[in-house]
Parts: C-alpha cells; sequence; structure tokens
C-alpha cells in the first residue's frame, strides 16, 4: 500500500540500530542517537525504501488516488461522520459566538479565531486517546474543544471567570486541561514546541525507563507557517528525530503570520520538505479536508505509538477571519479569501456525508441545532460564573506555597492570613 | 571558633568540619548555635585549619592568627578518619545528593550538553549514566532554549528532571523558557500544572574566562515570578540545596560557582536537605552583619580574619536563598548589629544586593543606625587580564575598609 512514509519496517525494538547489517552483531546497550550513515556510499545508491525517512511527497494526491480503488469502502463511518461533522460545527459555531461576545464587550484582550481551520483540529485530534496530549498556540480554543475540554470552561476562561478551566488566569491564549492532557496555550510562538517535545520525551522516559510497558501516549505539536522560521521548531525537529521520540508536528500552515505572507517570510515555503533534512517524514497535505488530514494524521500518530519516531505533517490550511479581533485583515486579497471560502470544510463534510449517504439534511441540522443550544448555554454559564476573588491572587504561583518565603516574623508568609485573601504584599 | 578560611582554584582544598559540638562559652570566639532548630533548620558553623595557596603567584597565605581561630585540639584531627561522615569536594557532594535522588525516585532525570557519557563538564554527574543509562542522562544537542523548554514539558508531564547548563551564561538561551513557561505555567494553567523542575549551572567570575562565560544570571532571573533561586557555597550546602531542590515541587534554580567546585568538607552520612527558604549563620557577630552569598563568603571571612584582629566582631550570614529572601535571620541580625554590609558577586545595578537592600531597608529601617552599604562587582563585562578581573570583584580589602567606615 502506497502511503507517504514508506520507512522500512523495522523490527519491535524502538531504538535498535536500523541498518540490516548490523542485525548480526549483538546489541549491548541501545544507542540512544541518530542511525543514519555520515555519507552515503554514492549518491546514485540511495535507495528510498533504505532511509529511515520517508520521501517527500504531497499526500492529497495518495489520498486521492485511494479512494477510487477502494470503491465500495468509505473513508469513514457514519458515526465516525457525525462525529467529525459535530466537532468541526462546535468549533466553528464557538469561535463566531467569541467574536459576539468580544464586540459586546464581554471578554478582552488579544483573542485569536480559528474559523477555517477547523478540518486541522478535528482530524487531528479525533484520533487521539485522552492521555495523548496537545500542544497549542495562542489560536488554541479549537484544539481544546476537540481535545474534550467542556465549552463552558473554555467559554468561561474567555469571560476571565474563576470557573474557567484556568480559574480565569490564562484568557484565551493559554487554554490548559490537566484531565484532557491539554497542555496550553503559549503566547510566544513556538515556545509551545519544546515543551510538547518534552511531553514525548516523558512518554518515551516512562515506556523505557518506568517500564510502564503499554505507555504509548502521542503528543501533537500544532504551529503555524510563521513559527517554521524560529529557531525552537529546528531544534526540537532535530531531538525529537534523534530520540525517536512519539510526536507528530503539525504545521497549520494559513500562509499569514498577521500580515506576513509566508512566501516573504521564507526562503524555501515548502515546510513539509524540512522534515527529511532531520530524518523524519516530512507530508503535506490538504488541510481544508477534514477526511485527507484524518488519513494522513492516522499514518503519523499510528508511526509515533509504534515507536518509530516524529514526523512533520504540513497541513495547507486558511483562516477565515483576521489574526486576531484587532486584526483588521487588510492586506489579503479578496480572491485569496473567496477561494478558500469555497473550499469551507464543514461544508465540504457535508457534501461528503449527504453524497455517501451517511447521513441526512435533517440529521446534520439537528447536530447544528444542539451546538446552538450547547453554546447559549455555556455562554449562560459564563455570564452567570462569578469572577475570581481577590483571595485567588496569590494562590497558584508556586505549587508549594513555601517559595514565598520566611517573612521577618520568623513564619513562612503563606501562613499569614493576608496571603488567603490576597491583600499580602510580597 | 569563628570559621576563617579562603578556599578557590583547583590546587586549594581546605578542610572543613561542621561543628557539632553545643559550646556554652560566651567569648566572641567560641561557636554558637544562632537559632534553635527552627523547622529542623540546620546552621554549620564551620571550622577550619590549614593554609591554602592563595594566588597565582604563589605566595603562601596569611599564617592564621591564633587568637582569630583558635583551634581547639579535637578540630586538629578534623580530617581523622575517626569523626562522623566523610570528606568530599563540592562538585562530589552534588553529585552524590543527586545520585541519591536520583535512586529514590525513578522519575528524577538529569538534561543537559555533555552531563551523560562525558559526566558533566564540571564532573557533577560523573558515572551517572553509565549507572542509570542514557535516557535519564541525557546528553542533549546544543539548543538551550529547546532542551531547558523539553525540561519543562516533561516536568509537567510528570517526571523530575534537573536540566544543566554548562555555564549559566547559556542559559540566557533559555530564558524564553524560563521565564515564560517555567515561571508561569502553573499560574497560567490555574494550578493544574506542576513544574518541579531543577536548573542548575556553574556562574559567576571564574579565572579569566572572559566576560560572557562569568556572568552572573541571579540579577537576571530574580524578577521572574513563580520560581525560586538558591545558590551554594560549602559541599554541606551544596548537596543539601540539591535534595531540597530535587523534592521541592517549585522550579527552582541552583546556582553553583566555577571556583568552589573543589572545595574540600565532612559532610554527615545521613539523609539530610537544607530548606530551600532559609539562610546560613555563618559566623555569629555583634559589630556588623555582613550578608553574602557563594564565592563571596569566602572573601567575606577571610576579611573577617583580618576584622577580627582589629578587634571588630563581624557577624557572616550566607544568604543562600536568593529568591526569596529568609528576612528572618538576616532580620534578627539586623535587629543585633544595626550596621548592615552586603558583599555580592552581582553587578552593581539591579542584582541582588539591590533587591535585598530594598527589602531590608523597607523592613527594618528603624533598627538601622547606618545606611546599608552594597559591596557589588563594577558594572563592567569582566576582563580577561587578571589584574583587571580582580578589580571587577569585591576584595576583602574592600570589605576591611566597608565595615571599618561602617562602624565609625
Amino acid at each position: 500500500m502506497a502511503t507517504a512514509f514508506s520507512a522500512p519496517k523495522l523490527a519491535a525494538q524502538p531504538f535498535s540500530t536500523i541498518s540490516p547489517s548490523s542485525q548480526d552483531r549483538p546489541l549491548k546497550i541501545p544507542f540512544l542517537g541518530s542511525t543514519r550513515k555520515l555519507r552515503c556510499l554514492g549518491s546514485s545508491r540511495l535507495n528510498l525504501s533504505r532511509r529511515p525517512s520517508g520521501p517527500v511527497v504531497a499526500v492529497s494526491d495518495v489520498v486521492k488516488a485511494k479512494k477510487p480503488t477502494q470503491n465500495p469502502s468509505l473513508l469513514i463511518t457514519k458515526d465516525e461522520g457525525l462525529e467529525l461533522y459535530e466537532d468541526m460545527v462546535l468549533g466553528r459555531a464557538f469561535e463566531d459566538m467569541c467574536a459576539q461576545m468580544y464586540y459586546r464587550g464581554k471578554m478582552f484582550g488579544f483573542v485569536h479565531l480559528y474559523n477555517g481551520q477547523e478540518a486541522v483540529s478535528t482530524g487531528f485530534i479525533k484520533l487521539l486517546k485522552q492521555q495523548d496530549s496537545v500542544v497549542s498556540t495562542y489560536r488554541d480554543h479549537v484544539h481544546a474543544l476537540s481535545k474534550g475540554v467542556p465549552s463552558r470552561a473554555v467559554m468561561s476562561e474567555l469571560f476571565g471567570k474563576s470557573t474557567g478551566c484556568c480559574r480565569g488566569q490564562g484568557g484565551s491564549m493559554h487554554m490548559f486541561s490537566s484531565e484532557h492532557n491539554l497542555i496550553g496555550g503559549f503566547a510566544f510562538i513556538g515556545e509551545g514546541i519544546p515543551v510538547a517535545t518534552g511531553a514525548a520525551f516523558s512518554s518515551k522516559y516512562r515506556r523505557e525507563v518506568l517500564k510502564e510497558a503499554n505507555c504509548d501516549h502521542v503528543t501533537l505539536a500544532f504551529f503555524g507557517d510563521g513559527t517554521c522560521n524560529n529557531g525552537q521548531f529546528y531544534e526540537c525537529l532535530n531531538m525529537a528525530a534523534l530520540w525517536k521520540l512519539p510526536i507528530v508536528f503539525v504545521v497549520e500552515n494559513n500562509l499569514w503570520a498577521i500580515g506576513m505572507s509566508h512566501l516573504r517570510a521564507t526562503s524555501d515555503p515548502q515546510i513539509y520538505k524540512k522534515g527529511p533534512a532531520f530524518g523524519m517524514p516530512g507530508v503535506h497535505v490538504d488541510g481544508m479536508d477534514v477526511l485527507k488530514v484524518r488519513e494522513v494524521a492516522k499514518e503519523a500518530i499510528g508511526r509515533a505509538r509504534r515507536g518509530e519516531g516524529p514526523t512533520l505533517v504540513e497541513c495547507e490550511t486558511y483562516r477565515f477571519r483576521g489574526h486576531s479581533l484587532a486584526d483588521p485583515d487588510e492586506l489579503r486579497d479578496p480572491a485569496e479569501k473567496a477561494h478558500y471560502a469555497a473550499r469551507d470544510p464543514i461544508t465540504a463534510l457535508k457534501k461528503y456525508l449527504i453524497e455517501n449517504n451517511l447521513a441526512g439534511e435533517a440529521e446534520l441540522k439537528a447536530i447544528d441545532k444542539k451546538i446552538d443550544e450547547l453554546l447559549e448555554d455555556a455562554v449562560e454559564f459564563a455570564e452567570e460564573s462569578p469572577l475570581p476573588p481577590r483571595s485567588q491572587l496569590l494562590e497558584n504561583v508556586f505549587a508549594d506555597p513555601k517559595g514565598f518565603g520566611i517573612g521577618p516574623d520568623g513564619r513562612y508568609r503563606c501562613e499569614d492570613p493576608k496571603f488567603t485573601e490576597g491583600t499580602a504584599h510580597v | 571558633m569563628a570559621a576563617i578560611f579562603h578556599g578557590v582554584g583547583a590546587a586549594a582544598s581546605l578542610s572543613l568540619s561542621p561543628s557539632n559540638s553545643f559550646d556554652s562559652n560566651k567569648s566572641v570566639f567560641s561557636p554558637r548555635r544562632s537559632f534553635s532548630a527552627r523547622k529542623g533548620a540546620s546552621f554549620a558553623v564551620v571550622r577550619s585549619e590549614g593554609t591554602v595557596n592563595l594566588n597565582l603567584k604563589g605566595r603562601r597565605a596569611q599564617q592564621l592568627i591564633s587568637n582569630a581561630v583558635a583551634t581547639t585540639a579535637d578540630s586538629i584531627d578534623a580530617s581523622s578518619s575517626s569523626k562522623p561522615g566523610h570528606e568530599l569536594l563540592l562538585f562530589e557532594a552534588l553529585q552524590e545528593g543527586l545520585e541519591e535522588e536520583m535512586e529514590r525516585d525513578p522519575r528524577v532525570c538529569v538534561m543537559g550538553e555533555d552531563v551523560g557519557h562525558y559526566g558533566g563538564s564540571y564532573k557533577v554527574t560523573k558515572e551517572l549514566a553509565k549507572k542509570f543509562g542514557d535516557l535519564r542522562v541525557l546528553d542533549t544537542p546544543i539548543a538551550e532554549n529547546s532542551f531547558t523548554g523539553m525540561g519543562i514539558g516533561a516536568a509537567m508531564t510528570g517526571l523530575r528532571p534537573v536540566v544543566e547548563g554548562m555555564n549559566m551564561g547559556f542559559l540566557l538561551l533559555a530564558f524564553n523558557q524560563i521565564s515564560n513557561n517555567c515561571g508561569m505555567l502553573h499560574y497560567t494553567s490555574g494550578g493544574q500544572f506542576t513544574i518541579p523542575i531543577v536548573i542548575r549551572g556553574p556562574g559567576g567570575v571564574g579565572r579569566q574566562l572572559g566576560a560572557e562565560h562569568s556572568q552572573r544570571l541571579e540579577s537576571y532571573f530574580q524578577s521572574i515570578p513563580g520560581i525560586q533561586m538558591v545558590a551554594c557555597s560549602t559541599p554541606y550546602n551544596a548537596k543539601g540545596l540539591m535534595k531540597a531542590a530535587i523534592r521541592s515541587e517549585n522550579p527552582v534554580i541552583l546556582f553553583e560557582h566555577v571556583l568552589l567546585y573543589n572545595l574540600k568538607e565532612r559532610i554527615p552520612d545521613e539523609d539530610y536537605i537544607c530548606n530551600l527558604e532559609e539562610a546560613e549563620m555563618v559566623r555569629p557577630g555583634e559589630h556588623v552583619t555582613i550578608l553574602t552569598y557563594s564565592r563571596m563568603r569566602y572573601h567575606v571571612m577571610q576579611a573577617a580574619k583580618t576584622l577580627v584582629n582589629k578587634g571588630y566582631d563581624p557577624e557572616v550570614i550566607d544568604i543562600r536563598s536568593l529568591k526569596p529572601f529568609d528576612l528572618y535571620t538576616i532580620g534578627n541580625s539586623v535587629k543585633k548589629t544595626h550596621r548592615v554590609l552586603i558583599v555580592e558577586e552581582c553587578m552593581r545595578t539591579g542584582g541582588i544586593g539591590a533587591s535585598l537592600t530594598a527589602a531590608i531597608t523597607e523592613n527594618f529601617n528603624d533598627y538601622l543606625d547606618a545606611p546599608i552599604v552594597c559591596l557589588s562587582s563594577q558594572d563592567v563585562p569582566t576582563p580577561y587580564a587578571g589584574t583587571l578581573e580582580e578589580v571587577t570583584v569585591v576584595q576583602p580589602a574592600q570589605i576591611v575598609t566597608a565595615v571599618e567606615q561602617l562602624c565609625k
């Protein structure tokens, strides 16, 4: 089966050396490092199937080619289709509601909306287990929702209420949920990627050092095209490939970094090509088509779970709104916007479901209505939730509040009653 | 006995022995356990004997003045094996602490450049990779920002990493991760994720290492909310602070000093930690409070020798906890002596001394008889030339002069 990941089929050990000639030598200590040869034995003999990284292929072609040959079987079942549809509609409706609430003065600061990119979030995150981790950027509302964080919690967080998922302390750009393993929410681009690498490292550590035999948790790191010019991206690609960490790097290439076009910022705009430079497959996929994204995601997540290492997936997608609600969005060509608007992922999935008789109009409308009601409820909940009291100010600065030190009276400052009131001066 | 010693340099080695005896002799030179054991704290009052090769020219150290360091009979065989505990160098103490914690908790792991196969550029992680494996003592590529971030991500997902900066100065490259993620994520996640990470490494002015390898990062990191900073200065507190930092749920930055790795001391065999938030009473006194940390402790103690000869009685406190300050120990001292001298290696502007001056003025202004004097390094990139480097940091002679001025 042709896939974009024609890595050689390896033996089960995650870090046994790959080159076949070493199989007759018994391994004493597994080598934690790169197994690529420093020099090829003549570039003409480069055998693609032998290289640890897969060739660079535009998967949209591969997936498109797949469909006609699998005639009767579709890419998804009805249940899966409805799940994907519901998740994408939730994402879209939530973001639209955010815009409304922002202009009504209920939420503040920088709010970055995800309209148009739902296929990436849904396509990837719906394949994960609860224990898998997701690391996002400031455009994280929909990643949170796809991962399972309740809409109420996210909406309250945006309103800055104490019932928010981060008690109102994080805000739009810092969505966290330890229950759902959503490890942020980061305001600076690129700074989440090392954290994701660390989460993947934990997973590998658990399996190999702590001997938790079935620990195969995968981490997904989402970030944009602008981040791909940042050092942290490259440093983490290197480390993840070096140690074969169970991580998938998902680039949401929406072609714009605020007002900077990807083409004006990047010497080689084809981001997926940067994967093989580090020894991992680099895949490009049409990010407006949730089914194509899902197929690629299955492969990439499967690779990570089996211990074969990281993958770089570039999803070509588009954001229908500006960078944030404060962005006038004047630089983007209306023709470009129209082109992508015509490829709205929700409309596309709807069409697919109906044409393939997986669902009817009525069913889908019912889902739309359900989501609307869910969001009404979320907004109501957020409105009625209390604002954080002053006493919350100092509570989470340190996990161990002894970190505030010893005051002049000899007692730890956190024992001072003013601490619980939040009026202590530290 | 007051503890007065000067220990620096690869060739030097000192014998220090913690005092376990409670001597009720009231004279100025008697060792006193200053405060009753508060919250299980232990203070080491150190004694020393033996002379040290001081400086590059090879001159012998000043002869110890007998009435300043009146060595009693039992301290003469301080290095004999009949005493309890075992003797080791500071870097070995750090290694011992790290190893014990790694044995105690399998989630403790080390990450850094050359920590594994090389054993650490200052040998703090020597042999650990052989014992615990390449994944637990991870040799990282040269990517401070990313591997510090990786450590933070690992800490958030259940591990307890110890990240080593080969030189503290390199951690400037990791400032993004340390400030934004290490310090903030516990708060911005509403308390959902803890970051029990330890970031450690050698810093400070060494022997002609040049400007970039001679930085004091404690002044840059001190404003970051959500982290704790400690500085070790003796093998005893190095091991104790290392262990306490690893066991702490908070992110802790442990500052070591390049010149102190070869200090020798006898430390207890049993398991002990040093409280992260407490300061250490080095030499009790009556006339002036001298607050210091890390390498400057030794310059202060050398100056104290001279001062004692001149009839002064300085109280020397090693603040150890750079953030937060132990205002109880410091405050009690200020209330007793009414004069404060801060001796630090940080730069004058915005250093630990500056913060400490502010904190003391805010809290204990009524008890001060004189303005606080703060001796810091010059606001100068550390020069390579030895003569210039010597004058960028505070030297014992300056400390003596400052005390004389203060106590006029």
